[in-house]
């Protein structure tokens, strides 16, 4: 684990097993403004990484470059075994279709900070869209589905209610829900708790903790460091749109080989 | 207490006294007392008021020189239930075709598209930007620009035949009215929350399913009560027709006061046609707003 655990030694040879998502030396440029620099990072099946740095460092733009809501400049990303976003023929470079980026897309599944559940929609229809209007699922066998899962976050009872009606963390737990409807490879986390009270931070990250122990790929952007020393397998710490470090949980919180790093983190647990 | 003796006593309190002495609380189960109603006397004075008004109303237009039985006699003749009919049908065909383009339209003036998009800015600027009525007359006398009409290949008929004054009509409000409606639709649109989108493409949603399914249906909940409001205005707006020899039911009231000359007992009974189907689309409209309003707690009272 810690020999993969330096940027530098992922950028040279990507690990043994063929890691499902693989950032290389990708760049976001939004305007003139660098939002992301040359970042590397390798996901492998069934790992979880959390993402953590100081505000503005590119966490959110990193997350939002996988799923396509944002298109990358430089460098690759790869997603599964395919390019995200393009399709590569030797030398040239088309971009994709819209049919087959939303194919793409579907490979992941994004829990965003302010949880954009449907409002229209009950909890039970905010789940089941998605099978059913993209997957081709029949409407009973989606909400079958559904049921099952909101059981599954611990929402059996409240099935029938409008995001209105939930609490913040109630809702977030259906935004998990909808995301895993469409079984996706890899999950997405954009700060899941930030946006909640304090007292129910512990429901979601709950529901993530069982989801890491069933050996679903997570990338979480998080600021709850007791969470990613506890449940990632590797911490990736970035500044000003680089990653300045990676490695084990545990390792990356405890001994920190960057300043910036040792920083970051006194600055985290003073807060506190 | 009186207001200076309270006030000086919270500004210099008696530094002999000790802290404010209160009894303990009585026993009060508030759902076993008398409840005593408030009264409203700015409502009460309002009420009445209105009241006065309308008898007043009431009085002048009995004792006016207005035979009311006249009027009630014409509510149910055969050329004005055939005119109340054609405002009605002619109304929602144009209201179909406004909301069908206007939709259109604002999907259109979103679109990543540039040529999508200035087709819909030129269509809204030419059809806001001129008088209905002299959109009406245009396509009514389309024939003496283009005295005949057809595809090449399939066959042409003379214009005069074609454009009939309700062809003419349908063209003039239904366009018209879409440029106005998609004005209305795009403001819905806007309203609606990026991250909405951004939900919608990240479950894998296509653009057009996120409109119909997502976007849209949350757009509705703040189109319908401007929708209403345009389709009330196309309601009486269909009277312009009249001009071209369409029949409505203000050109049918027409009729039938060129040839018995109750003019004011007949525009009454257009007044009461036009308030009856204008009530009955208020009601549609109420439980509209219902079905799109589930989930949407408002601040205010919406009804
Ligand atoms: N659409 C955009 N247009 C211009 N600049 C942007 C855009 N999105 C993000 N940025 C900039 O890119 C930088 C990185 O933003 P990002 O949201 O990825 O940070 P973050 O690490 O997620 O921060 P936070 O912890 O506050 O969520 C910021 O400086 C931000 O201002
Ligand atoms: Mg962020």
């Amino acid at each position: 684990m810690n020999a993969r655990g330096m940027t530098a030694m992922t950028d040279a040879a990507a690990p043994a097993a063929a890691p499902i998502v693989s950032g290389r030396k990708v760049g976001k440029l939004f305007g003139d403004f660098r939002a992301l620099t040359d970042v590397s990072i390798d996901v492998a099946e069934g790992e979880v990484v959390c993402i953590i740095g100081p505000s503005g460092s590119g966490k959110t733009t990193f997350l939002r470059c996988i799923n396509q809501l944002e298109r990358i400049d430089n460098g690759a990303l790869w997603l599964d075994g395919e390019l995200v976003g393009f399709r590569l023929e030797g030398e040239r470079l088309h971009p994709l279709p819209d049919g087959e980026i939303a194919r793409q897309r579907r490979k992941t599944g994004m829990v965003f900070q302010r949880f954009n559940l449907f409002p229209h929609m009950t909890a039970l229809q905010n789940v089941s869209e998605g099978p059913v209007q993209v997957l081709g699922e029949s409407r009973a066998k989606a909400t079958e589905r559904a049921r099952a899962l909101l059981t599954r976050v611990g929402l059996g009872d409240k099935t029938d209610s409008f995001p209105k009606d939930l609490s913040g963390g109630q809702q977030q737990r259906t935004a998990i829900a909808r995301a895993l409807a469409m079984n996706p490879k890899v999950m997405l986390f954009d700060e899941p708790t930030s946006a909640l009270d304090p007292e129910l931070v512990g429901e979601v990250l709950a529901v993530m903790r069982d989801l890491a122990r069933e050996g679903m790929t997570m990338i979480v952007v998080t600021h709850e460091l007791g969470f990613a020393r506890e449940v990632a397998d590797r911490v990736v710490f970035m500044d000003q749109g680089r990653v300045v470090e990676t490695g084990p949980a545990h390792a990356l919180m405890d001994t920190p080989q960057e300043k910036r790093t040792r920083d970051f983190l006194r600055s985290v647990t003073h807060k506190d | 207490m009186s207001l200076t003796s309270g006030a000086a006593a919270a500004i210099a309190p008696n530094p002999h006294s000790g802290p404010a002495r209160r009894e303990a609380a009585p026993e009060v189960d508030i759902s076993k007392m008398i409840q005593v109603r408030p009264r409203r006397w700015g409502r009460m004075t309002a009420v009445a008021l209105i009241v006065l008004i309308l008898a007043w109303l009431t009085k002048a237009f009995a004792e006016g020189n207005i035979a009311w039985d006249v009027t009630g006699d014409h509510m149910f003749w055969p050329t004005i239930l055939k005119g109340v009919w054609g405002t009605i049908w002619m109304s929602i065909a144009c209201m179909i075709m406004g909301i069908v383009i206007g939709v259109v339209c604002a999907v259109m003036r979103g679109s990543p598209n540039p040529v999508l998009r200035w087709v819909a800015i030129g269509y809204q600027w030419f059809f806001r930007g001129t008088p209905v009525v002299l959109q009406l007359l245009i396509w009514f006398n389309l024939a003496l620009v283009f005295p005949y009409m057809g595809v090449p290949g399939i066959g042409s008929a003379r214009t005069v035949d074609l454009i009939t004054p309700i062809v003419a009509t349908l063209l003039g409000l239904g366009l018209n009215q879409g440029a106005y409606t998609s004005e209305v639709v795009r403001a819905g649109l806007l309203s609606v929350d990026r991250g909405q989108f951004e939900a919608a493409q990240a479950i894998g949603m296509g653009y057009w399913t996120s409109l119909r399914r997502i976007i849209l249906p949350q757009a509705m909940r703040v189109v319908i009560p401007p929708l209403g409001n345009e389709f009330i205005g196309l309601v009486k707006m269909t009277s312009l027709a009249s001009i071209i020899g369409f029949s409505d039911l203000l050109r049918s009231v027409q009729d039938v006061y060129y040839l018995n000359a109750r003019v004011i007992e007949l525009l009454m009974v257009a007044a009461a046609w036009y308030l009856v189907v204008v009530t009955i689309l208020s009601i549609g409209q109420s439980a509209l707003e219902r079905r799109f309003g589930r989930g949407f707690a408002s601040g205010v009272r919406t009804e």
